[in-house]
């Protein structure tokens, strides 16, 4: 579990970013990365591996453990923690692999 | 941007030594470009010194905010920055000519730089211990992250655990926020003082030692220790929930919410390795590093890897090897002449010599134990791939030479991290079974694109008429 500083609690009030997460709306603090603002929401678990569909959550938060993929607007495979937050952004948990669409 | 842009040296890169690199660069004449992956310039040490909503300096100390008096000689510089860049790929095009291939959100570019300067710093080293891949577990430097860049700290139970400076820093940062941790499980495997001790004199003229010291007594007094910690375990279902570790003889389970594993950091050796620079094992920090002079300069003309990607040291010493392979670039490039680079590099020179003080005391202390650095059983190896530990030692028993045959095997390196949490311990795991040192078995044999690559960014790269006339040649008219 994590939770915001106060600092940081304040700024996501006065200057909130709203995004959701698997469908659900998360306020956010801009320049937040996704995986920061999912860390925030509570969110520690953001796909099921390819391999074993077990899940993972983020773990190096710069870039290069690729354990914090996501779904971002459609797109699979999308770096939670080198992804900033957006307004209206829909993050969804990455499931597997990334399917090509044929 | 134009079409392909030309600079004479591309730095990659922004934290100190990037900074201090360009910097001195640009204010030497040279036409600089930093290229960076972050948002804002700093690197992982000084990451969001810029935009950090942590502006109680005494909650991330003075050596944090240190890096924000490098900002302001960069921006005066004149060298262009362009961050969200991530390099994927480069290639040497004439003897002092290289192709850089990056991408801004997706849109893939070109840059023609004449010499090269890769300043990527350093990664936390692989954390082998059974449940490291549950979510709840993450590295203490990625809770720093969160905490620098965010001001996201943990709540509920809080374990750290490993061995190193930076594991005592964020506890120092938590206590300083309010954030209670449980405990600190320290891994460093008794009667390391005993080997260190020949190393002491130097750490004894550290100019970190009394500010060091001021730490650990500060986290002793805040946070319990349970040192001589071994048979470390995450454990849990769906995430963390326990951590279990043998300390003095006796099995102890501690239910926790989170914990926070750190075991050193190495070098950052993807760029390097991909080019083709010559890397050395360093076994007294078990870890690759890249064969580098007193200027940075690689095995490879034109290219120089200045900071802790050309071997850990720190980030004050990081700025010193910036300015003095910015100086080393800048004689290279006819910029300046010998003599005015090694008169300027004297100041860079004593200074470096001043911050790498007492660092075999700390590699000696805090070499990660046998049981991390070669783990046992069903121990995840490459979290990518879900290659275990047992399964790369009996491979490597069958007589499977090295990390690039294992790759054939188990496809452990494989996965989108590019061996980048796996490929110390495969190597390791490898040298141990055959008896043979890491030197000999050596490391993956990394291509470029050196992060993975949608298809359809790499065909947004501009396209010259001879590229494209490679592609219609094979069309039937």
């Amino acid at each position: 579990m994590f939770r915001r500083l106060d600092v940081a609690a304040r700024a996501v009030v006065d200057a909130p970013v709203r995004i959701t997460v698997e469908g659900r709306s998360v306020t956010c603090r801009a320049g937040d990365s996704v995986a920061a603002a999912l860390f925030a929401a509570g969110v520690i678990a953001c796909r099921d591996t390819a391999v074993s569909g077990v899940p993972r959550g983020p773990y190096c938060m710069m870039g290069v453990c690729y354990d914090c993929l996501v779904n971002i607007d459609g797109m699979a495979n999308q770096q939670a923690c080198m992804t900033p937050v957006r307004v209206g952004m829909a993050v969804r948990r990455q499931i597997g692999a990334r399917e090509v669409k044929l | 941007m134009s079409n392909v842009a030309h600079c004479d040296l591309l730095v990659i890169g922004a934290g100190p030594a990037g900074l201090a690199a360009a910097t001195q660069a640009a204010n030497l004449g040279v036409d600089t470009v930093l290229l960076d992956e972050q948002p804002a310039p700093g690197g992982q040490i000084y990451r969001a010194v810029t935009s950090t909503p942590v502006q109680d300096r005494s909650i991330l100390g003075p050596d944090y905010w240190h890096g924000h008096g490098l900002l302001k000689p960069f921006e005066q510089s004149g060298a262009r920055y362009l961050p969200r860049s991530t390099v994927w790929a480069l290639n040497r095009t004439e003897p002092d000519r290289f192709e850089v291939a990056f991408s801004i959100d997706g849109q893939a570019q070109l840059i023609q730089p004449r010499h090269v300067l890769l300043a990527t710093g350093a990664q936390e080293r692989p954390f082998p211990i059974p449940g490291w891949t549950l979510p709840g577990v993450i590295t203490a430097g990625a809770a720093q992250i969160l905490l620098k860049a965010s001001g996201v700290v943990p709540t509920g139970r809080t374990v750290l655990a490993g061995s190193g400076p930076l594991l005592y820093l964020i506890a120092w940062q938590y206590l300083n926020a309010g954030v209670p941790i449980e405990a600190i499980l320290e891994t460093t495997p008794r009667g390391r003082w005993r080997k260190a001790l020949p190393h002491v004199w130097g750490f004894l003229r550290s100019p970190y030692l009394a500010k060091g010291m001021k730490l650990l007594r500060a986290v002793q007094a805040g946070v319990p220790i349970i040192r001589g910690v071994s048979e470390l375990e995450a454990l849990g279902a769906r995430q963390v929930e326990q951590v279990r570790f043998t300390a003095a003889g006796k099995e102890q389970v501690l239910p926790v919410d989170q914990l926070l594993l750190h075991q050193g950091v190495v070098p950052n050796v993807n760029l390097a390795r991909a080019l083709g620079v010559e890397h050395l094992w360093r076994d007294r920090q078990a870890c690759w590093e890249p064969r580098v002079d007193a200027w940075g300069a690689t095995s490879i003309a034109h290219v120089g890897i200045a900071g802790d990607g050309a071997g850990i040291a720190g980030a004050m010493a990081a700025e010193h090897r910036g300015r003095l392979a910015a100086l080393h670039a800048a004689w290279a490039l006819g910029k300046i002449d010998q003599a005015r680079r090694d008169r300027e590099a004297g100041s860079p020179r004593t200074a470096l010599a001043r911050a790498v003080r007492g660092r075999e005391f700390f590699e000696t202390l805090y070499r990660p134990p046998v049981q991390i650095s070669r783990p046992v059983g069903a121990t995840i190896v490459c979290r990518c791939e879900e290659v275990t530990a047992a399964q790369v030692r009996e491979t490597a028993r069958m007589g499977c030479p090295g990390p690039n045959q294992m790759k054939a095997f188990l496809r452990c390196g494989m996965g989108p991290c590019q061996g980048r949490l796996c490929g110390l311990t495969v190597a390791e795991l490898i040298a141990e079974e055959a008896g043979r040192p890491p030197q000999d078995v050596g490391y993956y044999r990394l291509r470029f694109p050196t992060k993975p690559l949608p298809l359809g960014e790499l065909a947004t790269l501009p396209q010259t008429q001879d590229s494209m006339d490679a592609v219609v040649r094979f069309k039937k008219s």
